[in-house]
């Protein structure tokens, strides 16, 4: 009998999964071709990136964290964030807990920039649990004047 | 499950009147011998875009991230699809939810909920004859 209803939660949590993945693909143009490196849902922490004529705006959705542990690199245009979130509550014994949901401990997310950044022009702000890097884009070329010579 | 879930998820029957997308936080929820512990990751949410109350035995949290965007920028990937989270929650009666002690602090809302005074456990004396 438990067998058979575990088959049936199984199916349940496969066609959830399935809905999940199609209302995904309702924003299927935004993010018809997967980066490589793009986490699946629930990863830690999310990540929002947009764009500017001027900078290439990235937000880190990542609570609870001392910024000056937060480590942030920029090699030609992957960006890493990584750092740990300690959770002192988890270490308690003398408590129970109901739910846990949280991310607790080390994380680490790399996200590829657009091609025409400038890595030398890097600002991250840490606000409210939200790390906000700007990445500059490189000044604009500026239009060549091509002079065109009579034979 | 625990025999004693004195905090537990209430299914929301009713619709939403909005149509936003509202984000469900994830929590971490534990208890203590005097009270339970609710912890919310809230990015985004300052103290003046939260809410939190409690009517009647439903506890809800409410906020409203605010991202700073500049003018005119195209959003070129997004996991966070809505700024609004809320989540909603049923309290037992031994909680006093009057005495609710709540703390936002980078994003992270940290709820204290008592237990009354006669649902604390008392320790019993064992005299020796």
């Amino acid at each position: 009998m438990f067998g058979s209803l575990a088959s049936l939660e199984d199916d349940l949590l496969r066609q959830f999964d399935q809905l999940a993945r199609e209302v995904e693909s309702l924003f299927a143009p935004l993010r018809s071709v997967r980066d490589i490196r793009a986490a699946g849902r629930g990863a830690f922490p999310a990540v929002n990136v947009g764009v500017t004529p001027e900078a290439v705006e990235v937000y880190v959705f990542v609570p609870g964290i001392d910024p000056n542990a937060l480590e942030v690199s920029l090699q030609d245009n992957l960006l890493v964030i990584a750092g740990e979130r300690k959770l002192d509550y988890l270490e308690r014994e003398d408590v129970n807990f109901y739910l846990r949901e949280r991310h607790a401990g080390e994380f680490r997310r790399a996200i590829s920039l657009p091609e025409d950044i400038d890595p030398e022009r890097v600002e991250a702000t840490y606000r409210n649990g939200i790390l906000r890097i700007r990445v500059h884009k490189q000044e604009a070329v500026k239009p060549r004047h091509i002079e065109v010579k009579t034979g | 499950m625990a025999e004693t879930t004195a905090i537990s998820q209430t299914q929301e029957t009713v619709p939403a009147p909005r149509r936003e997308i509202t984000l469900i936080p994830p929590v971490d929820v534990f208890e203590d011998e005097n009270g339970l512990n609710l912890h919310a990751d809230l990015p985004g949410v300052a103290p003046d875009q939260l809410d939190v109350r409690v009517d009647r035995n439903t506890l809800t949290i409410e906020g409203k991230a605010v991202i700073e965007t500049p003018e005119g920028m195209e959003a070129l990937y997004a996991e966070v699809r809505s700024p609004h989270y809320r989540r909603s929650f049923t309290l037992s009666s031994e909680l006093e939810p009057e005495k609710i002690e709540a703390r936002l602090k980078d994003g992270v809302l940290q709820l204290y909920i008592p237990k009354r005074e006669s649902a604390r456990p008392r320790k019993i004396q064992i005299k020796v004859a």
